[in-house]
């Protein structure tokens, strides 16, 4: 494959898996009106989660679910500080996060786990479709197949009865409640399911590269974010489908500048700071169009 | 159900803010009510009354310190504001309140047409929905019901109060809640949303309470009025009495029972536009 090809390749891979991470991280702050910053806990505990009872010989399928199950008990946690015990929700993520990093240490009882000489869903879907389980094509059969389940659940769920008071909910609480529903419940609902996909893709990331580490989700919350904005300002989506795409779409070209970034010679650590300037671009391009075009802007969000 | 309970009681109710601290304000002081059904009761009484803390009190927005609240004889005075919105459709002064900017007009109808009932995996909105709301935005003339899937933040304050006050009658509530819902229009469109409330109110035969802060207006709509002052219900005047009654002498009724002078000007000099 020519250089193009291998960087299209590896950013579609990446910009799949990541792309669950932005959904999620769409999920609570677009959706909701809830910055949570569990997400680079609830990656960790996913891919902890998975990697451990891989080890101890369960099916990968069963780790990937159980790496769900982890994630969505954690978001739980998080919404329950905020909207019972009445924490801020910036705080409650960020205590999550703290508090998840012991959790994942405990669960892998070290910083790694190694995954090596055991079997993976991609193992599981190369056998299934005769490919071998190591090629680029393969890891992006899995996660468009991944991807596509969860976009489809999530974009009939959102257009539900249930789905519909999520999304009231982060538009506007007061109404919520006059109107009959427990916007509490809603956030805890919402913020669960976020965690549970961050997770998911934790555990699809470490059956990937064949291991989980306590410092995987170290970024996460930021890249989902980057995702994100650089999906609504590229493509100015409306409703519920048009805004799942857009955190898809966005998570791919994030990875595709970060993989043009690093074979252009930046070295991993200076990832951080592409990524920041990536979402200050993203966030200020917008507003200078409308500067130049003499339009009114809000101020900026405070939290 | 009691069998002859009035439709809403309001049992000595009072509601203490700041308790306890240089702040503290008796917003209501042991208010008693009985609502009966199909009474359309105006609320008129000036800055601080406790007109919204009693309607607050009624939905549940926050406990009261001492009191009950009963409707058809259940009492409710502990339920939770979303465990009572069944009983009740309420729209505030601020058309921001009632609706969800984000939401497009046929997802904000969606979501309060099922004010009160079990939210599950049905699709929010279908054709059957749609068409209901069509037939429900129609008679306003205001255009809307071409429009169901705007987003409501892009409505003029007059198109979005409307929407509200769709929400709030739509799925037929007990009582009808409505709090200064036109102060904040311009005359044309107050008067447009205002007749539109009339029209739902006879139509459905809805129990209303509306707070106003016109003496004309209280006079002139409604069957049953209440005055309030300082925390207490000083006044209420049914439907026969009513009629019989000009400004003047509601402002005596006021003055000898409040043992004072009416003083705020907003109530006694505004004519009634509407
Ligand atoms: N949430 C609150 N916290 C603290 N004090 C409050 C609160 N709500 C109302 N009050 C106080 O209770 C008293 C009654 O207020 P309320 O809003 O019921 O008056 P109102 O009759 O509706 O007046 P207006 O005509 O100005 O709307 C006022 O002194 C007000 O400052
Ligand atoms: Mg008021």
């Amino acid at each position: 494959m020519d250089a193009v090809g291998v960087i299209l390749g590896f950013s579609s891979y990446e910009g799949l898996v990541f792309g669950l991470v932005a959904i999620g991280v769409y999920l609570t702050l677009r959706v909701l009106a809830f910055p949570d910053l569990t997400v680079d806990g609830s990656y960790t505990l996913g891919g902890a989660t998975s990697a451990v009872l891989i080890v101890k010989g369960f099916n990968p399928l069963v780790g990937i679910i159980a790496a769900l199950v982890a994630g969505l008990c954690a978001g739980i946690i998080t919404a329950v500080l905020n909207t019972k015990l009445r924490l801020p929700a910036l705080l409650a993520g960020i205590l999550m996060m703290v508090g998840l990093y012991s959790v994942n240490l405990r669960i892998m009882g070290g910083a790694n786990v190694s995954l090596l000489r055991e079997p993976t869903i991609f193992d599981q879907a190369g056998g299934l479709l005769g490919i071998g389980s190591n090629t680029i094509g393969l890891s992006i059969i899995v996660a468009l197949l991944i991807v596509v389940i969860v976009l489809l659940i999530l974009n009939w769920f959102l257009r539900t009865e249930l789905g519909l008071g999520l999304r009231a909910t982060g538009d506007n609480e007061e109404m919520v409640r006059g109107l009959g529903s427990d916007t509490n419940k809603n956030l805890i609902l919402g913020v669960s399911i976020a965690n549970g996909l961050v997770a998911l893709a934790g555990s699809v990331v470490a059956q990937a590269q064949g291991f989980a580490d306590v410092g995987m989700g170290i970024g996460m919350v930021v890249m989902g974010l980057a995702s994100v904005i650089i999906g609504e300002t590229l493509f100015n989506p409306r409703g519920v489908a048009g805004l799942l795409l857009a955190g898809i779409s966005g998570a791919f070209i994030y990875r595709l500048i970060i993989t043009i970034a690093l074979r252009l010679g930046l070295a991993p650590g200076d990832l951080k700071l592409i990524t920041a300037l990536l979402v200050i671009a993203a966030m200020a391009v917008p507003y200078i169009k409308k500067k130049i075009r003499h339009e009114w802007i809000p101020p900026a969000e405070r939290w | 159900m009691g069998k002859n309970a009035s439709l809403l009681q309001v049992r000595g109710i009072t509601k203490i803010f700041s308790k306890g601290t240089v702040d503290e304000v008796t917003a209501l002081d042991d208010v008693s009510l009985d609502v009966n059904a199909e009474d359309y009761i105006t609320i008129i009484g000036s800055n601080g009354a406790g007109k919204t803390t009693l309607l607050n009190v009624i939905a549940g927005i926050f406990p009261p310190e001492e009191g009950e609240v009963l409707i058809n004889g259940d009492d409710i005075t502990k339920l939770p504001e979303h465990r009572r919105a069944r009983y009740f459709g309420r729209v505030h002064q601020d058309p921001k309140i009632g609706t969800g900017a984000k939401l497009t007009i046929e997802e904000n109808l969606a979501f309060a047409l099922l004010r009160g009932q079990r939210r599950g995996l049905k699709a929010a909105i279908n054709e059957q929905r749609r068409e209901l709301f069509r037939s429900t935005l129609a008679p306003l003339g205001l255009g809307l019901e071409s429009r169901l899937d705007a987003f409501v933040g892009t409505l003029s304050s007059g198109q979005r109060q409307s929407i509200a006050l769709t929400m709030a009658t739509i799925s037929n509530p007990t009582l009808l809640l409505l709090d200064e819902h036109v102060a904040n229009l311009d005359p044309r469109t107050a008067q447009i949303v205002f007749d539109l409330t009339e029209m739902i109110v006879q139509r459905e035969k809805l129990t209303t309470m509306m707070i106003t802060h016109n003496m004309e207006c209280a006079l002139k709509y409604g069957n049953r009025l209440i005055m309030m002052h300082r925390g207490k219900i000083i006044v209420d005047i049914g439907q026969e009495d009513k009629q019989k009654l000009a400004i003047n002498d509601l402002i005596n009724a006021f003055e000898q029972a409040a043992g004072e002078k009416l003083v705020d000007e907003a109530i006694l000099l505004s004519r009634c536009e509407l």
